[in-house]
């Protein structure tokens, strides 16, 4: 059996369009999901033990079921209770809601690393809530929430393969194809697997220079 | 003639943590100008006290006024206690200046920062304004020069200078101190005191909880001796100091006879 990674190269126009579909619902994805999550996490911290117990849930089904089956149920699940979806929203829509739960749960000891005086000292001063979380709270969680939260970039990017399931014309999807076509297989799974990889170095690049300038503050000499 | 309205009046307060009462029934006055120090044993409820002045306690039962407006809950005719809105707090607490023990500045931000935080987002004033204040209030703690540095390149007693000069930006018209010294090493706290003595000196009200009997004897000019609890005594310092002291004092002063209140001895 020959192996030439040349058969799947050749069809590079194809492959951008994949991979642009890979970027643009990871990076959207990640970004509503970190987002959803800050807002169940604010919200678990300032609601009272009612709204922590309701939010509660919803994160815990999140974390455990697979994501494969999340998006099953979402796609070919949705539509008997009404929600018709093409696949694209569709992956966009599982993908942040997943991550959310996660991020969720990042945010949260985020929240319990702050300790209690910072923010009794904003209070005295009289900021308000939105302002405390805002320009205290998030500047001082960054450097705890940073980590975590680009590990879980990397995840999501990995789990953006799974969306070829639900038919979403992403690289996985795409390079898959051009391989049962060319009848290269292997070659086809090596070119996925250099290109998630490399992806995945650039995002943990951007995670180490972002915590590099959030503990600016630690590094500065004496 | 009515006597004029104190800065600070607690009004039978009593504070408790589910089944344990920390504060029992307290009423006290604190007049404008004075330096009223807060002491006595651990666990005796002065910094709960304290606490419950600057609403980072509810009070159980009881009132604080600030500057007679009542602080936290509004009366009503029926006697029930209405909380107020988070704003008609703010308003009620923007007369109070609070020092921390453990300080508590934003790792984040540098002195200036933490200084001119809340004249930019409370106060709103364009940024250049802001730092001009903070910078004034930060050469008056004698760190001008430090404006640049993170908390984590001061001492501690520059940190906690930093905390006054943060309490002050505002210009509140009382200052709260929880221990303020407590965390410092002793050859920090001079510092720390000094620029107390010159707050002071200029007619600052200020309650203070403290254990440097030194300090409240030589400037406090209101002394509160608190004991599980209870407000034993409160007074002048020449009065509350003055021998023969009742016993629970005494045993009290005892053990800080050896650490710089020798003057009592």
């Amino acid at each position: 059996m020959n192996f030439d990674i040349g058969v799947i190269l050749a069809k590079g126009p194809q492959i951008l369009s994949g991979l642009g579909v890979t970027v643009l619902i990871w990076i959207a994805g990640t970004f509503l999901a970190a987002a959803l999550g800050f807002v169940i996490a604010t919200a678990r911290h300032y609601g009272g033990p009612l709204i922590g117990a309701v939010l509660a849930i919803p994160v815990e089904v999140l974390r455990g079921t697979p994501f494969l089956v999340q998006i099953f149920l979402l796609y070919f699940g949705g539509p008997y209770i009404g929600i018709t979806l093409d696949p694209i929203p569709a992956g966009l829509l599982g993908l942040s809601v997943y991550g959310a739960a996660y991020y969720a749960e990042i945010f949260r000891a985020g929240y319990q690393s702050v300790p209690p005086g910072h923010v009794e000292a904003a209070d005295c001063l009289g900021f308000s809530r939105g302002q405390t979380v805002l320009r205290i709270l998030l500047p001082e969680m960054a450097l705890i929430v940073l980590p975590p939260s680009v590990n879980m970039a990397i995840i999501l990017l990995k789990e953006t393969a799974l969306l070829s399931l639900i038919t979403v014309p992403e690289m996985t999807l795409t390079v898959q194809a051009i391989g049962s076509q060319q009848y290269a297989f292997l070659e086809s799974l090596v070119v996925l697997a250099l290109v998630y990889w490399a992806l995945v170095e650039l995002a943990g690049t951007l995670g180490r220079l972002a915590e590099r300038y959030f503990s600016r503050y630690r590094l500065a000499l004496k | 003639m009515t006597r004029p309205t104190p800065a600070i009046s607690v009004v039978n307060v009593s504070k408790s943590f589910g089944q344990t009462e920390v504060l029992h029934d307290i009423s006290l006055d604190i007049p404008a100008g004075q330096v009223s120090c807060l002491i006595g044993p651990s666990g005796s409820g002065k910094s709960t006290l304290l606490r419950c002045i600057a609403f980072l306690e509810e009070t159980t039962s009881g009132r604080i006024l600030i500057e007679g407006q009542p602080l936290g809950f509004s009366e009503q005719d029926s006697g029930y206690r209405a909380r107020q809105s988070r704003a008609q707090t703010r308003a009620v607490r923007a007369n109070i200046g609070m020092v921390f023990q453990q300080f508590n500045l934003w790792p984040h931000m540098t002195a200036l920062g933490n200084v001119s935080a809340a004249l930019k987002v409370v106060r709103k004033l364009p940024k250049a304004e802001a730092e001009a204040r903070a910078m004034a209030q930060l050469t008056k703690v004698g760190l001008a020069e430090r404006a640049h540095h993170y908390p984590s390149q001061l001492s501690g007693g520059q940190q906690q200078r930093v905390a006054i000069a943060r309490a002050l930006a505002l210009e509140p018209k009382i200052m709260l101190f929880d221990e303020p010294t407590s965390a410092l090493d002793p050859e920090l706290t001079g510092e720390v005191l000094t620029v107390m003595r010159t707050l002071a000196a200029e007619g600052m009200t200020m309650v203070v909880v403290t254990h440097e009997i030194g300090f409240a004897a030589s400037v406090g000019t209101q002394i509160n001796f608190l004991d599980q609890g209870r407000l034993l005594f409160s007074g002048p310092p020449e009065e509350v100091f003055r021998k023969p002291r009742p016993q629970r004092l005494e045993q009290f002063l005892d053990t800080y006879i050896d650490r710089g209140a020798s003057m009592l001895a």
